[in-house]
């Protein structure tokens, strides 16, 4: 199933692995963010009607 | 009160962005998904061996989309920019600064993977080509741009500030362009390393490559979404934490 | 107008003002590179040109922060924003002080400095004009990053990492421009490609500057 990438195997899949390496990084990051911002805003609002 | 748009600017509105966003961004991630894997599957394993280049070609896939969003990213920054300069939108503000770690990383994908591909064809690990020195000083002036947000402690301020860097860091990025052709012109003549679009892709090439970069664009378009999001709540955060230690 | 210049000038000269700390910092550039890379001369003549652009940038980078920091310290800038002088004025004057106590010193010192490097001698006169057209630019740069780090505690990092980039075509040309000059080639093109970006950035580069330091003024 594997193409036959010759002499330049190297090459091709550490280009793969490093971009989707760094694309996985960007996208993880930014949901755990979202997630965590998220929560502290729901926190803080909650907090804010309680007080009054 | 009905669902209709009066302009696009309705969009400006904090609340109403999330809202929308919240419902379009699941369709647009998931799109990105769907393009990304058909495409570079497409073109991993689908199309053939180039006749100069080998297997080395399948990294257009990566380099050339990657490449291309870089740019792009760093332009719709300066658009956001401006709209804050002239309107005072706060998304566009928050946009451009939730847009720049993107940009920032697909230039690094296209450095990375430029650098790679340039390897075995020149024997050298990193090589002062025009193109990947050109996205190396991009890349400094993404990082830049990332610094300032951080160091600046009010929002608006630093709002302000960015997007006034952000413009002359433009016509400056657009300036170091030419002199580094200038500067490099005299080395790799011809053997330029990404495929320009004038030249012929072939077509058993260009259709995945299509693909792949429409999931480029659109993983662009999700990650800003949510990460504008993100800084919109964070902004607020910010906001009631201030009024709580006032009052 | 002037008189803003000269108080600029004589802050700059006085002890702790800065103005010997550029031209220090440039011989020692000047002298560690021979450490780095050998003493061999035709190597040192054949880099010299470059390095000794690279220093003057460097140098000039050195003395960015001092362009507003003090002003800014003692409420001097606020006055000066309220001053009948419009802002526009007053950065470009900043940066003409700035050239005057960094880089025209730069460029006296270079004769001797190329001697220590070996630059050839058809290389003198390219090099000192490449310095002279391009350092002005360097000095209105680096005031648009001073600018945009005023108010920052530790901005000297961050003004380095904003302006070096904006640093790159300048450094390019005047470069290209003394290397030339050095192997006896033609050196209209780079030449007329400084000059055109120092006149851009006199011309320009204070509107910016002046709304980023209103801005920080707020």
């Amino acid at each position: 199933m594997m193409p036959d990438l010759g002499k330049y195997a190297d090459a091709v899949l550490s280009s793969y692995a490093v971009s989707i390496v760094l694309l996985a990084a960007i996208v993880w990051l930014s949901i755990w963010r979202a997630r965590k911002v998220k929560k502290q805003l729901k926190e803080i609002e909650t907090k804010e009607k309680s007080n009054g | 009160m009905g669902m209709s748009v009066k302009s696009l600017w309705e969009y400006a509105n904090p609340k109403k962005f999330i809202q929308t966003t919240d419902r379009v961004l699941p369709w647009v991630s998931v799109l990105a998904v769907v393009s990304l894997v058909v495409g570079l599957i497409w073109g991993f394993f689908f199309t053939p061996d180039d006749f100069r280049q080998g297997s080395t070609v399948k990294i257009i896939y990566l380099h050339v989309p990657s490449a291309l969003m870089a740019i792009n990213a760093w332009l719709m920054m300066l658009v956001t920019s401006l709209i804050w300069i002239v309107r005072r939108h706060h998304v566009s503000a928050l946009a451009a600064r939730a847009a720049a770690p993107v940009g920032a990383v697909m230039t690094v994908i296209a450095l990375a993977t430029g650098a790679i591909w340039g390897q075995p064809m020149w024997g050298t690990w990193w090589a002062w080509d025009p193109r990947l020195t050109s996205f190396l000083i991009l890349f400094l002036f993404y990082l830049g741009y990332i610094a300032l947000w951080e160091a600046i402690e009010n929002d608006d301020t630093a709002a302000d500030l960015t997007s006034i860097l952000c413009l002359v860091g433009s016509v400056f990025a657009l300036l170091s362009r030419y002199a580094v052709n200038f500067w490099n012109q005299g080395l790799h003549q011809g053997a330029s390393l990404s495929l320009d679009k004038e030249e012929n892709v072939a077509d058993v090439f260009w259709y995945p490559l299509l693909v792949c970069i429409a999931g480029f664009v659109l993983l662009f378009i999700a990650l800003v979404f949510l990460r504008t999001q993100t800084e919109i709540r964070a902004r607020r955060t910010r906001a009631l934490l201030a009024r709580e230690r006032m009052g | 107008m002037i008189a803003l210049l000269t108080r600029d000038l004589r802050l700059a000269m006085r002890a702790g003002g800065g103005f010997g700390l550029g031209l220090a910092f440039f011989l020692i550039v000047v002298t560690l590179v021979p450490f780095g890379v050998g003493p061999q001369s035709e190597l040192l003549a054949r880099i010299a040109a470059g390095i000794l652009w690279l220093g003057a940038l460097l140098s000039c980078l050195l003395s960015l922060d001092r362009i507003f920091a003090l002003d800014w310290e003692d409420g001097s800038l606020d006055l000066l924003a309220t001053a009948p002088l419009p802002m526009e004025a007053i950065v470009t004057i900043k940066a003409l002080a700035h050239w005057l106590t960094t880089g025209l010193p730069l460029i006296l010192a270079t004769p001797l400095f190329a001697l220590l490097l070996s630059l050839p001698e058809a290389g003198y006169k390219p090099l000192i004009l490449s310095l002279f057209l391009g350092t002005p630019a360097l000095s209105v740069i680096g005031t648009f990053g001073a600018a945009l780090t005023v108010g920052l505690k530790r901005g000297g990092l961050l003004l380095s990492l904003l302006v070096l980039p904006l640093y790159v075509p300048t450094l390019i040309f005047g470069a290209e421009m003394a290397r030339r000059g050095v192997e006896g080639l033609d050196i209209t093109t780079p030449l007329l490609m400084l000059a055109g970006i120092t006149c851009g950035t006199i011309a320009l580069l204070p509107f910016a500057s002046a709304a980023v330091l209103k801005v920080n003024l707020r």
